[in-house]
């Protein structure tokens, strides 16, 4: 009983209801209270008062809208599980590297959500400039504490001590065919890697294994993605025939697993400009994520369980 | 030993304010002011010419501005002659803007007498993208250089500042990148249309905006004029207000409209002589722009006393706008939610 009221009213002393002790009455409180929370709530997003920070990111609007819309999705449609989450600090800056699949970025959100809801950070993605050209996506992005992935944001962030969620992948890794699953692409020039010396942070390996199967690609349409501006348009066993239905993701059962970080604070920040060394750590990482991928991968087993 | 101030632009009201302080200052013995406009109206509150300020109507374009430096042994210059607009025409304005600069910096390279020069520029130099990074310093490779417009001018200026800076190693040059200005004295494109009941915005775009409070600008401009800061610095309030935050909180209707009808209420406003509308804007209005003022804040000592959101808050409190209805409307529906709790326990 005491559990449930103390549960009702978190951290504001209840004055409505007191100490009557039913709980009956309790809740009722409560829900007058979460009434009037809405209000405020409401309040503030309509006078505008609320704060975000200087790269866009709203972390009230993220929290209680963004997130909140792409969290049934996390918990029932792909039924993610996490694993290594003591891998993540609970406040230091880190870079979090990840591998990217399934011809949408689904699972940059979907790692979003895993730091937010199992470890208690707001992740700061890393996007394409191509998010940012598009109306709608470009603001939601930033406002869901995304920005452009260039140096200069990211050494930004590092810096302020945030917790940084990249893949240099890109979109090798986004689009490729369902024949190449779970083959990590290129790592680009390994821009991460210096970033992360230049800031000291540790580079946290990151493995998604799920990603793969929503949107199986078989096949491009090379000509209207570069009339569309598009990086590619995909063939899916469902798009675009069967329209908007097409776009529906297929129920994969996913795991995502934080590694042991890997530290850079071992490293002069200057050795951030040696190609050399950066390469040699680039590859380190994308070794440690390929192994970590390949052992999830078989934890995990079939993508779809059987129904029955 | 007494200072002789030359400041431009002295017609607009944040430069009327510069001249103002100086001429306040024991320090400085004259201020002379120019533009090629006289000043509005002498007794107008805070953006008037005091009374130690002596206005000298000089077409900055005209080599004459090089005669009023040499006869008033003029040893400070602040240049604040940059407009935005509205102008005449584009090339007006240009001509104004760069050739004025380049009369201006050519009578103070000739000069033996100038000792410190002080520019008013904009972050509108760093253009806005959807490429850029989303905070710039003063040392950003903007993606896209702004080819047209104020932003282009400012550019140009900043150009010509440099090489200045170059060939008179000892005259101390300080540009300034002013963030848009915002406060209870000023007129700029941007105080207008938050003071339109309906906004035009671009659909699917929020951009994140900075303002500087015009008294963080005079104070800057001051000690600039004042003390010795070579170099580039941006300055805007600390913090960042998103355009749908701004227009909520003035309570005006965001009007989305797709970007090629933005552009042409853009042109239509133009045409009215509203607004000295490029393609700048549009861009602005879709992507915003936000700058570091680090180094500024380390090389004063001294920070902004506004910040964006403070600095806005003043300029509507100004103007008497407020968000009222929506407020009114979400506190009479929480009154009602909590109207029907207090009967509750009896």
């Amino acid at each position: 009983m005491t559990r449930t009221s103390e549960e009702g009213s978190p951290g504001a002393p209840d004055d409505a209801s007191p100490a009557s002790g039913v709980s009956d009455d309790a809740s009722r409180g409560s829900g007058d209270e979460r009434l009037a929370e809405v209000f405020a709530f409401l309040r503030r997003r309509l006078t505008g008062e609320y704060e975000i920070d200087e790269f866009g990111f709203d972390p009230e609007l993220n929290d209680r809208v963004l997130l909140e819309l792409i969290r049934p999705v996390y918990r029932h449609w792909f039924r993610v599980e996490t694993l290594g989450l003591e891998n993540v600090p609970a406040e230091s800056g880190a870079l979090v590297v990840a591998n990217h699949s399934g011809t949408l970025p689904v699972d940059a959100l979907m790692m979003q959500v895993a730091l937010h809801d199992e470890a208690h950070r707001a992740v700061r993605l890393l996007g394409a400039d191509l998010v940012y050209q598009l109306p709608v996506l470009g603001h939601l992005s930033r406002k869901t504490g995304h920005t452009l992935a260039c140096p200069e944001d990211a050494d930004r962030l590092l810096r302020k001590g945030e917790l940084v969620g990249v893949f240099p992948e890109g979109f090798k890794g986004v689009g490729k065919p369902f024949s190449q699953r779970y083959r990590l692409q290129r790592f680009g020039r390994g821009g991460f890697v210096a970033s992360a010396i230049r800031a000291g942070v540790p580079i946290i390996p990151c493995a998604i294994v799920g990603a793969e199967e929503i949107y199986p690609k078989i096949g491009d349409l090379p000509v209207l993605a570069r009339l569309l501006g598009l990086p590619y348009l995909p063939i899916t066993p469902f798009f675009p025939w069967l329209g908007p239905l097409g776009l529906v993701p297929l129920p994969s059962k996913w795991l995502i697993e934080f590694g042991e970080p890997i530290r850079t604070d071992d490293y002069d920040p200057i050795d951030a400009d040696d190609p050399m060394l950066v390469f040699n750590l680039t590859d380190q990482v994308r070794e440690t994520i390929q192994h970590q991928l390949d052992v999830l991968r078989r934890r995990r087993g079939p993508a779809f369980q059987p129904l029955f | 030993m007494t200072h002789t101030v030359l400041v431009t632009g002295v017609s607009r009201h944040v430069g009327a304010r510069v001249a103002g302080v100086l001429a306040a200052d024991p320090d400085i013995g004259r201020v002379i002011g120019v533009d090629t406009v006289p000043p509005p109206s002498p007794n107008r509150d805070g953006g008037s010419l005091s009374g130690r300020t002596e206005f000298v109507r000089v077409d900055l374009r005209s080599p004459d501005i090089a005669q009023v430096i040499a006869a008033a042994d003029v040893d400070i210059v602040v240049h604040m002659s940059l407009v935005s607009g509205p102008a005449r025409s584009r090339s007006a304005m240009k001509e104004h803007n760069v050739i004025g600069t380049m009369q201006l910096l050519g009578a103070c390279q000739r000069s033996t007498t100038v000792r410190r020069v002080v520019v008013r520029s904009t972050t509108a130099v760093y253009g806005s993208a959807p490429n850029d990074p989303a905070v710039f310093t003063e040392d950003s490779e903007p993606a896209e250089v702004p080819h047209s417009g104020y932003a282009k001018d400012a550019g140009d200026v900043e150009g010509y500042v440099r090489g200045f800076a170059r060939r008179r190693p000892d005259v101390v040059t300080s540009t300034l990148r002013f963030a848009n200005f915002m406060g209870p004295g000023v007129d700029s494109p941007l105080t207008r249309y938050f003071a339109q009941p309906f906004a035009p915005t671009v659909f699917g775009f929020d951009p994140r905006l900075q303002f500087v409070h015009e008294d963080d600008g005079v104070e800057v401009l001051r000690r600039m004029a004042l003390e010795d800061h070579p170099g580039t610095f941006n300055v805007a309030g600390d913090g960042v207000l998103l355009l749908s935050q701004c227009l909520r909180r003035a309570g005006r209707t965001p009007l989305p409209v797709p970007s090629p009808v933005f552009r042409f209420l853009g042109e239509v406003a133009r045409a009215a002589r509203r607004l000295d509308f490029t393609p700048e804007q549009l861009a602005l209005m879709c992507h915003g722009r936000v700058v570091d003022s680090g180094r500024l804040i380390r090389e004063l000592g001294w920070k902004p006393k506004f910040g964006t959101a403070a600095a806005f808050e003043d300029f509507l409190r100004s103007r008497r706008l407020s968000g009222g209805l929506p407020a009114a409307v979400a506190d009479r529906l929480s009154d009602l939610a909590s109207g029907r709790s207090t009967p509750g326990p009896g």
